[in-house]
């Protein structure tokens, strides 16, 4: 290297300079500083982003934001109030009732977990809780089905409200089913598309057949 | 200035005759045969038949040796371990799940469709469903004979789902465990010729369970006779695939305790079977009865033939 050969280095050059590591803001009033902001406001941006996940569930795009700003308060929500719906008021009975709150709760969380660790251990590149957020999310249109389903139990149980609950469980179950495949459908491998949809497919139709065979007391 | 003889076209010679000549030249190399040699081996393996797996089985029998032995070599606290174990394709699963239900005689289902690389994907999701169906036909085929009482109240009767997954996992999972200790124990004394380890096992076991979720479906026909027919029909299909599995692992053992070993192997699958059909899905009525109609206030109103 010919341009470089008349360069000398002297052993002892001082080095001199100034490096800056931004730690933390000092002003009380810099824009991402949400301590000082009325609690009124925290609450709406949170109720904001849940709300706007409801809206992307049903009327699925392939919009990122359910995926990228993942959060489990909807899936909280809507776990707790479909548990709640389906206590038929059957707690003094001695029968073999429908489930009970608890089970309600086991079986959302722990098959969403069991379903986003299949789908991680076939090779699939969604993270833990971006999976979980999805499944729990789409539970949106049964929990509505169950709130038509106890409406339409007020009126009468005869066999046209039991027409009706069913096509309305069928069509929620059928969107709930599509609603997270479409989200939850391109970060797995390509020819294991079936193996990780089927389980969804299981999870919601346990969902569905424990809303259609409701009965009250 | 290029001479006429310079711009005259030349014939290339052999790349080897010119590489002789020319010993400094840059060279190219385009690795096409091999290429071409995996894309026919993909091919080959989508198509799925019988002979073409024949013909995989033997092709890289050498590659699939070497596989299991490089496989399993991450430690088992890792995620990456566990995830050998789902290391399945669609068509794969499905082509076991066809080989469970359509035994060929003679073919072992373990050397034909798992070949070293058992999964748990199938024998833990088809126990999810075989539970589920079990619970949701009970509760049906209950609902549907007992229609027309005017006592009978429908309750869904969820603790059977419990009960149902706590019965179907642990057989899926114990006799399993228990028959690999007992065939490592025998191996032990007898050199067996086939040996299994205890994946491959619980893979069997898991596949074979297959062909009761059809037939849990159609025992929501109250009809007994209808009942137990399915009921042998598919025990015979899922226990000769146990059978023809496990009878090259004990035939070379003593002549009675080879006969033992299949025998309680068949008896334990039937008594899964008849278990659920008995405790799940209530005796139908000797006289089938005939069509009601539910008036709304509660009280019904029978026809009786």
């Amino acid at each position: 290297f010919p341009g470089l050969a008349d360069v000398s280095i002297s052993g002892d050059i001082p080095v001199e300079g100034e490096i800056t590591v931004p730690v933390g803001s000092n002003s009380p009033d810099e824009d991402y500083s949400t301590l000082d902001e009325p609690v009124k406001d925290t609450i709406m941006r949170d109720l904001k982003a849940v709300g706007k996940k409801f809206v992307h569930v049903m009327y699925p795009k392939k919009s990122s934001a359910l995926l990228r700003d993942w959060d489990l308060w909807g899936p909280l929500v809507l776990c707790v109030s479909l548990a709640l719906m389906l206590q038929g008021g059957a707690a003094d009975s001695k029968d073999d009732g429908g489930p009970q709150f608890a089970e309600v709760f086991v079986i959302i969380w722990f098959g969403a977990v069991v379903i986003t660790l299949n789908s991680k251990l076939l090779g699939g590149t969604i993270s833990f809780f971006q999976s979980l957020c999805v499944l729990g999310y789409c539970v949106l249109p049964l929990t509505v089905a169950m709130l038509v389903c106890r409406l339409v139990l007020l009126a009468g149980s005869g066999t046209i409200s039991f027409i009706i609950r069913l096509i309305v469980v069928v069509a929620m179950f059928g969107w709930s089913t599509l609603a997270s495949t479409a989200f939850l459908a391109d970060s797995q491998p390509p020819n294991r598309k079936a193996l990780v949809v089927y389980p969804i497919f299981l999870f919601y139709f346990v969902i569905s057949w424990m809303i259609l065979t409701f009965t009250p007391q | 200035m290029a001479t006429v003889d310079d711009l005259k076209f030349q014939e290339f010679d052999d790349a080897a005759n010119l590489l002789a000549a020319n010993p400094d030249a840059t060279t190219i190399s385009i690795d096409e045969p091999a290429e071409v040699s995996k894309k026919q081996r993909g091919r080959l393996q989508e198509t799925g038949r019988e002979e073409d797996d024949e013909l995989l089985g033997t092709d890289d029998s050498d590659k699939t040796e070497l596989l299991a032995g490089q496989k399993k070599s991450a430690p088992f606290w890792t995620f990456e371990y566990y995830q050998t174990f789902f290391d399945v394709d669609t068509y794969q699963v499905l082509d076991r799940i066809k080989g469970s239900v359509f035994p060929v005689p003679g073919k072992n289902f373990v050397r034909l469709y798992i070949r070293s690389n058992p999964d748990l994907y199938g024998p833990f999701w088809i126990c999810a469903t075989l539970v589920f169906t079990i619970a949701v036909s009970g509760n049906l085929s209950n609902f549907f004979i007992h229609l027309g009482k005017p006592t009978y109240h429908y309750v869904p009767e969820f603790r059977k789902v419990s009960i149902a997954a706590t019965t179907i996992y642990a057989y899926a999972w114990l006799v399993p465990l228990a028959l690999w200790g007992f065939l490592m124990w025998r191996n032990s004394k007898v050199m067996n010729i086939v040996s299994y380890s205890f994946l491959e096992i619980v893979c069997v076991y898991g596949y074979s369970l297959f062909v009761y979720i059809p037939t849990a479906i159609l025992w929501i026909i109250p009809q007994k006779v209808v009942r137990w027919v399915l009921m042998v029909f598919s025990l015979c299909l899922s226990g000769s695939v146990l059978v023809m599995t496990f009878w090259p692992a004990v035939r070379d053992d003593n002549r009675r305790i080879a006969l033992a070993t299949v025998a309680a192997i068949v008896l334990l699958h039937a008594l899964l079977a008849v278990g659920c059909l008995a405790y799940f899905f209530d005796a139908p009525e000797l006289d089938y009865p005939a069509p009601i109609i539910p008036a709304h206030n509660g009280t019904t109103v029978t026809t009786k033939s």
